[in-house]
């Protein structure tokens, strides 16, 4: 059976081979396809042409400070979740220069005007595409629009991927950001043993498959998928309650727990830069030797910096107590009154990339414990 | 949350499109102040933004020194008495700050502005003032100084109390006079007096011992060292004095000016769009928290 008239809301079945296909189009279609590739023992996201770079057969296993690749020789694409570092870097870009000033006499602007790529994300998960609904709320404000975050995201292609397999370090389903992907993408792939199952969410995706034909899914295949899902938002391996959330941080902001957890904080910044909703950035200028000509970038910053918080005669924090605090009470407290969400989103990152293995839901729950108590 | 009203144009100088872009401002004037602090009078290159600039009493600008990067400088005049130029007034301590102090006249900088809340030159109409400000905190105050002596039938009372380091410290002393003048008790004192000194030594949070003040109509405008504020406020609010009549200034590192890049954040503000200048009673909850 073969549906000629595909609607968004749809889904189709898509044999494995055939998402090669799909890839093509997009690149033909002005894309940059980006998608997951495992590259010195873990998973990064990277330009990918089609099957052949993406990691088969790849489970990863995650754990405070612990990222191990597990091979399972099984026919899957997407069983690893997630990858090590999350889409940000794809639309709030890492190192972006802003313009450059050169002195000709007077000091004038050269304005940097190399055009915005297009991309395409393949296999963002739920927790990863709420983080960019959350990112649009802090880059794209009535006052506030930052251009190059914006060019990238109206350009954007999302082909989400649905979590069947949560690792240790997972809890989206205590954030509501997850497993199972809602809306906002425009292709959602649910990946089975012998078929990837697309569900068309946008009339860009739908546009997208419109020039071929596919065969629908079976019933047999639909529940097979629909079982994984639920089982998938099952097998958590973390929960945090956010009930008395951001109450409990920012009226105890001389809990003990924050001495206890400065004592293990490295203040290294590894949690902000693997978090997919940390906004943080600098602006710097690289300037050439004679001072003649200067080049200002945006690059990520992080509240764990020590000059992050630099004023002339000191540093409004000068203690990794209070640059931990700043983050914690930030993402879980601060930020539902700036954005009207938490800044968390579920996907473990922070754990599994804090050296000392410090595990934000238990630091949460170890707060809470000492409230109560 | 409750502040102060914007009510000029926002970021008129500078591309709402291009993040960080400045306009190009030339220094029309420099004049030394005071040991290592500089008043500079600009005007901007273009004279369409020359023009459209607008700003109220307590905004600042970012100061772009190509090569140096941006810092945050409040404005310390108002176009008014400045003949349309914009005035900063910069204490030579950082890096940025510090590379302002070789500029001469002729050179440019670059400025995106204005950001922040202003001082609530409205909200205080009718009412006695109290201005308390130490160092470098008196050039962001002088632009509301101004505003209070040109409509000076629409305030009451007005103290100034205001403390520097050392005599040679003190910032627009020529002006002291013109400011008595207009019925401005003026109360000026250091930490640390030298041979010719005459007038006060002492910290400014104490001069509150001096005078009494009718709390239902005194306002308190604060900007200096943030324990000086903290005195100023603890002073205030021991006189009964309401916490959304005591204005204060904040300091926070910043890079955007826009409440995008993080930096200068205290608890749910960002102290760039949600302040500078915010009432006390937007800040009890967290002014006093050490090093939040």
């Amino acid at each position: 059976m073969t549906d000629k008239t595909l609607n968004v809301g749809g889904t189709v079945a898509l044999p494995k081979p055939e998402f090669d296909l799909l890839l093509a189009d997009l690149r033909k279609n002005g894309y940059q396809t980006v998608g997951p590739h495992m590259q010195d023992e873990s998973i990064v996201y990277t330009t990918i042409d089609g099957l052949k770079d993406l990691p088969r057969g790849i489970l990863s296993d995650q754990n405070p400070a612990s990222y191990r690749m597990i091979q399972t020789g099984r026919d899957r694409y997407f069983d690893f979740i997630p990858a090590n570092q999350s889409w940000k870097q794809f639309l709030f870009p890492p190192r972006h220069t802003l313009f450059s000033a050169v002195k000709e006499g007077k000091w004038q602007f050269k304005e940097n005007d190399e055009p915005a790529p297009r991309f395409a994300l393949i296999g963002v998960r739920a927790c990863e595409l709420a983080a960019i609904h959350i990112q649009d709320k802090i880059f794209l404000r009535e006052d506030f629009n930052d251009p190059i975050y914006r060019l990238r995201r109206e350009g954007l292609f999302i082909l989400a991927v649905n979590c069947l397999d949560p690792d240790a370090t997972c809890f989206c389903v205590s954030m509501g950001t997850g497993p199972r992907l809602g809306a906002g993408f425009d292709l959602c792939v649910t990946e089975l043993d012998e078929v990837f199952l697309v569900e068309v969410g946008s009339e860009l995706g739908r546009a997208l498959l419109a020039d071929r034909t596919f065969d629908l899914p079976s019933a047999f295949v639909q529940n097979t998928a629909s079982q994984a899902m639920e089982r998938a938002a099952q097998s958590m391996g973390r929960v945090m309650d956010t009930s008395d959330l951001p109450d409990l941080l920012t009226d105890h902001l001389d809990a003990d727990r924050w001495n206890d957890v400065s004592k293990r904080c490295l203040s290294c910044a590894n949690c902000t830069m693997v978090c997919p909703t940390c906004f943080c950035w600098d602006a710097t200028d690289q300037v050439d030797i004679l001072g003649k000509s200067t080049r200002r970038e945006r690059v990520w910053d992080s509240c764990f910096n020590p000059n992050y918080s630099y004023v002339v005669g000191g540093n409004t924090r000068p203690n990794i107590r209070s640059r931990y605090r700043q983050w914690l009470t930030h993402k879980l407290g601060a930020w539902k009154v700036q954005f009207n969400v938490l800044g968390c989103v579920g996907c473990g990152r922070c754990i599994t990339w804090c050296p000392a293995g410090i595990d934000i839901t238990e630091e949460i729950s170890a707060i809470r414990a000492e409230v109560k108590s | 949350m409750t502040t102060t009203q914007i009510n000029t144009g926002a970021h008129s100088a500078g591309y709402p499109d291009k993040l960080l872009l400045p306009q190009w401002a030339e220094i029309v004037k420099s004049i030394p102040e005071a040991e290592g602090v500089t008043t500079f009078q600009f005007k901007f290159t273009d004279p369409d933004v020359q023009n459209r600039y607008r700003f109220e009493p307590g905004q600042f600008n970012m100061l772009y020194v190509p090569g140096y990067g941006e810092a945050a400088i409040s404005m310390s005049s108002d176009l008014e008495t400045a003949g349309g130029l914009l005035v900063h007034t910069i204490r030579h301590i950082g890096n940025v700050s510090r590379a302002t102090s070789r500029l001469k006249v002729g050179d440019v900088v670059g400025i995106r502005g204005p950001f922040g809340t202003s001082w609530p030159m409205e909200t205080i109409e009718g009412m006695d003032v109290v201005i308390a400000c130490g160092g470098i905190g008196l050039p962001p105050l002088r632009g509301a100084i101004y505003r209070i002596i040109r409509n000076r039938e629409k305030y009451g009372k007005i103290t100034l109390l205001y403390g520097a380091r050392t005599p040679k410290d003190l910032m627009f002393p020529t002006e002291y006079e013109t400011w008595q003048k207009a019925g401005f008790d003026m109360q000026v004192t250091v930490d640390r007096g030298d041979e010719n000194w005459t007038g006060r030594v002492g910290v400014v949070p104490m001069w509150f011992y001096h005078f009494r003040v009718d709390p239902h109509k005194t306002a308190v405008l604060t900007c200096g060292p943030e324990i000086m504020m903290r005195f100023v406020i603890y002073e205030a609010l021991a006189r009964r004095i309401p916490p959304e009549h005591i204005y204060v200034s904040l300091e926070r590192n910043m890079k955007c000016g826009q409440g995008a890049c993080g930096h200068c954040q205290q608890g749910p503000y960002f102290i760039c769009k949600d302040g500078p200048v915010f009432p006390f009673s937007a800040l009890d909850k967290i002014f006093n928290v050490e090093e939040y």
